[in-house]
């Protein structure tokens, strides 16, 4: 039997986003405590096999594997035997034959942790990114880190209200959204969870299909700013080509960054986000990086939680005894 | 008819019958025996005296024609022998029911020199299959300086083509095709404007965006479809385009004929039978180029075939290894097998699904095919051929297939003769077989199983 995998946001579907968001909410609170550890995973193996360079993700992942008492092993492409020519497959194999629980994949070609499930037997594949197609620990972490900043403003629990404080929220994505896979993994989050998404991008930065998602889609974002609750930014893509697909960054920044006169224009309790890495200055000014309405450190903060969770989840199928026996 | 005294013939058996089957003549269907001796058909009717010793041939309930032609196969030989041969290719083609294939360019090293020609001709020769050769139009496909075209011209190659890309410049492509003009060749078009495709995997549509994989617009195809045949009109030249993928494609094709340009189009199974959603599984199976297209597509290339602006099925059949499609999506190489399930997919989508008849599926899988790769008649060339894609009769040279419609098979990757396994239909059920495959009148297939 093939264990479960996050591959997609689509793997979960509303109830399992809920589940994963509420479970995290219980790991942040062992996050507050002095001894971080529980032992919910001590005996499963996570590897972690980046194709693809990051600092944020590799390392969030790693520390919620760690927190949950898991060995983790951290395979780098560079010194590996990827590097001599060895394909993704058989790479795969190897990590296989050393008795993993669950891979973490980044790669930069989009379907590699897809193809990875149907090659691997008996382990979970988790997506940490693949080309331009999702993040969903991303999509995850960022719902994660809005939800928690709404139920904040009403101070209610987050986990009392499942995905209620996304109804009927507007929430505007703007940036490079055609080469972004935080883009793909947020929209289907949001729109699952309830919100009213809008894409705002340049026609050439914007998939050409993605009119039939379900969202708004629009070359506007100051006609945005007044009714959104969320502006959630991206970075534009250049090592992915995005840089091709608009004249100029100082005309990207004119009409697509969020800069300090953008903030002004949102309205009361419109909350920023931002996956990072930002390059402050192109699709972020620093004034606004650094506004208390911008959630960016909170994210980073916020992405060990729901990574413990997505692991949790996967690898003990979400019984609650081992988590709430945890370590004091 | 001095041409059936050379050594090609010695595989054959002195006499063999066809009987009970139904044979496509001048005179359309009709239920007939046939007497092949020294591979020539010799006798032709319901009242025909089979000689005595002669190989007998079942073809109960089944229908009789001219062997297919394959206007696009790529056999690998020279370059990726791992991938497919020469030898194993003219198998699957036998098994596929063709008696002719032509073979594309771009091995390694590329068909543009006389001498790389003659080597594939001369294994072609032994093989299950008659193999022609498309010359490149450009030296090495680079899309630059003409190859040597008049030279493999008088070697018998008769169609030219870069496949596997299109030539970009407009200016190269204006002078192969007034140079083939001259020579009374064919300029065959892969049409994809390499800048407008910018680097696209798939087709540029709803799955695209869903699986974020670069997309390549029906454009690109039909940009160059639309110059080319600009080109050909003006110089009053002979355009051959291959694996026509669009809806754009087959309406400007259309008016192009209408027109009266000399133009000819072919394509492939695959892309009348699958569509982008194939794709959801990133099993890079699935890739091709040009890319699997939305219904839509698929549906125009089908009344393309109806109304006979779509003249050819080619099956752009392309063996790649286990290890190269074994790959992420992006990086592995673009091409399915399609020669032994050609038919089956002709017959099933076209036949049975649009109600083409039976003469209709000869004339795209051999008559039509023959007559673009001017293999229809003899060639006195050093490395010639016999005539291919004729209704049966008396007098011809037997290239025949026995094709038994009501029989049904399943697509196994492993079993299929290509070297390569990439077949995108495997698991499949398919309707209509290939019975027996007669090459100038050596049965090569005998009851679905190749003879050698």
């Amino acid at each position: 039997m093939n264990k479960p995998h996050l591959l997609s946001i689509n793997d979960l579907g509303r109830d399992g986003i809920v589940e994963v968001l509420n479970v995290a909410e219980s790991f942040a609170e062992v996050e507050r405590r002095t001894m971080k550890k529980v032992p919910a995973l001590k005996g499963k193996v996570v590897a972690t096999l980046f194709f693809e360079e990051s600092t944020r993700t590799r390392l969030s992942f790693e520390t919620a594997a760690k927190r949950l008492s898991a060995d983790v092993l951290s395979l780098s492409v560079a010194s590996s035997s990827v590097k001599k020519g060895e394909s993704l497959k058989d790479t795969l194999k190897t990590i296989e034959a050393l008795g993993i629980d669950a891979v973490i994949i980044r790669h930069r070609s989009s379907g590699a942790p897809l193809q990875a499930s149907r090659w691997l037997e008996d382990i979970s594949v988790i997506n940490a990114g693949d080309g331009w197609h999702e993040h969903p620990s991303q999509g995850l972490l960022d719902a994660f880190t809005v939800r928690q900043a709404w139920a904040g403003d009403l101070n209610v629990d987050p986990k009392e209200t499942g995905a209620e404080l996304f109804e009927g929220k507007r929430i505007v994505i703007v940036g490079d959204i055609a080469h972004s896979r935080v883009a793909r993994s947020e929209t289907l989050a949001y729109k699952a969870l309830g919100a009213d998404v809008v894409l705002c991008a340049p026609a050439t930065l914007l998939p050409k299909d993605s009119v039939n998602w379900g969202v708004e889609v629009t070359h506007d974002l100051d006609a945005e700013l007044g009714s959104a609750d969320l502006v959630s930014v991206l970075r534009l893509q250049a090592e992915r080509g995005g840089g091709e697909c608009v004249p100029s960054l100082r005309e990207f920044n004119a009409d697509f960054a969020m800069t300090e006169k953008r903030m002004g224009a949102l309205k009361a309790g419109a909350r920023v986000t931002h996956p990072g890495p930002m390059v402050r200055g192109v699709e972020i000014a620093s004034e606004v990086a650094d506004d208390p309405r911008c959630l960016v450190t909170t994210q980073v903060t916020n992405g060990v939680a729901v990574r413990m969770a997505v692991l949790y989840l996967l690898l003990t199928g979400g019984g609650t005894q081992e988590l709430e026996g945890g370590g004091k | 008819m001095t041409i059936i005294q050379t050594a090609r013939y010695d595989m054959a058996p002195d006499t063999i019958a066809i009987v009970g089957g139904v044979v496509l003549t001048e005179e359309g269907l009709v239920r007939a025996d046939l007497v092949i001796e020294h591979g020539l058909i010799t006798a032709l009717g319901t009242d025909v005296v089979l000689p005595e010793g002669a190989t007998v041939l079942e073809a109960k309930d089944c229908i009789v024609g001219p062997g297919f032609v394959d206007l696009h196969t790529h056999l690998r030989e020279p370059g990726k022998e791992q991938a497919e041969t020469i030898a194993t290719g003219a198998r699957a083609a036998a098994l596929g029911g063709y008696t002719a294939v032509v073979a594309m360019p771009n091995t390694d090293p590329v068909l543009d020199s006389a001498f790389v020609v003659r080597a594939v001709l001369d294994l072609g020769a032994v093989s299950t299959c008659e193999v022609a050769v498309a010359g490149a139009i450009t030296v090495g496909r680079k899309g630059e300086s003409l190859a040597p075209i008049a030279e493999l011209a008088k070697l018998g190659v008769q169609l030219f083509t870069d496949d596997g890309s299109g030539v970009q410049h407009g200016g190269v492509a204006r002078r192969a095709l007034d140079y083939c003009r001259g020579l009374g060749v064919t300029y065959a078009e892969h049409c994809e404007d390499n800048a407008i495709a910018a680097g696209g995997v798939v087709h540029e549509g709803e799955w695209s965006a869903k699986l974020g994989l670069p997309g390549q617009p029906a454009s690109a195809e039909e940009a160059m479809v639309a110059r080319d045949l600009l080109l050909a009109g003006e110089l009053g030249a002979r355009l051959h385009l291959l694996h026509l993928s669009t809806s754009g494609s087959v309406e400007l094709v259309r008016q192009a004929k209408h027109a009266g340009i000399n133009v000819t189009a072919e394509a492939a199974p695959h892309h009348f039978t699958l569509t982008d959603a194939a794709l959801e599984s990133y099993d890079a199976v699935f890739k091709v180029n040009p890319p699997l297209r939305p219904e839509h597509h698929v549906q125009a290339i089908i009344d393309g075939f109806a109304d006979g602006t779509i003249d050819a099925v080619a099956t752009d059949h392309a063996p790649h290894t286990p290890e190269t499609k074994d790959l992420p999506f992006d990086e592995a190489p673009p091409g399915m097998l399609g020669l032994e399930t050609a038919f089956s997919l002709t017959f099933e989508r076209l036949v049975l699904g649009a109600k083409m008849s039976i003469e209709q599926l000869f004339a795209v899988m051999s008559m039509n095919p023959a007559r673009i790769a001017g293999l229809d008649a003899a060639s006195s060339r050093p490395y010639g051929h016999t005539p291919h894609g004729k209704p049966v009769a008396v007098g011809n040279v037997a290239n025949l297939v026995v094709i038994d419609p009501e029989a049904t098979w399943t697509v196994e990757g492993s079993s299929l003769a290509s070297l390569a396994a990439n077949t995108p239909y495997e698991g499949r059920t398919m309707h209509g077989a290939i019975r027996h495959t007669v090459l100038r009148g050596e049965p090569v297939v005998l009851e679905g199983k190749a003879t050698r």
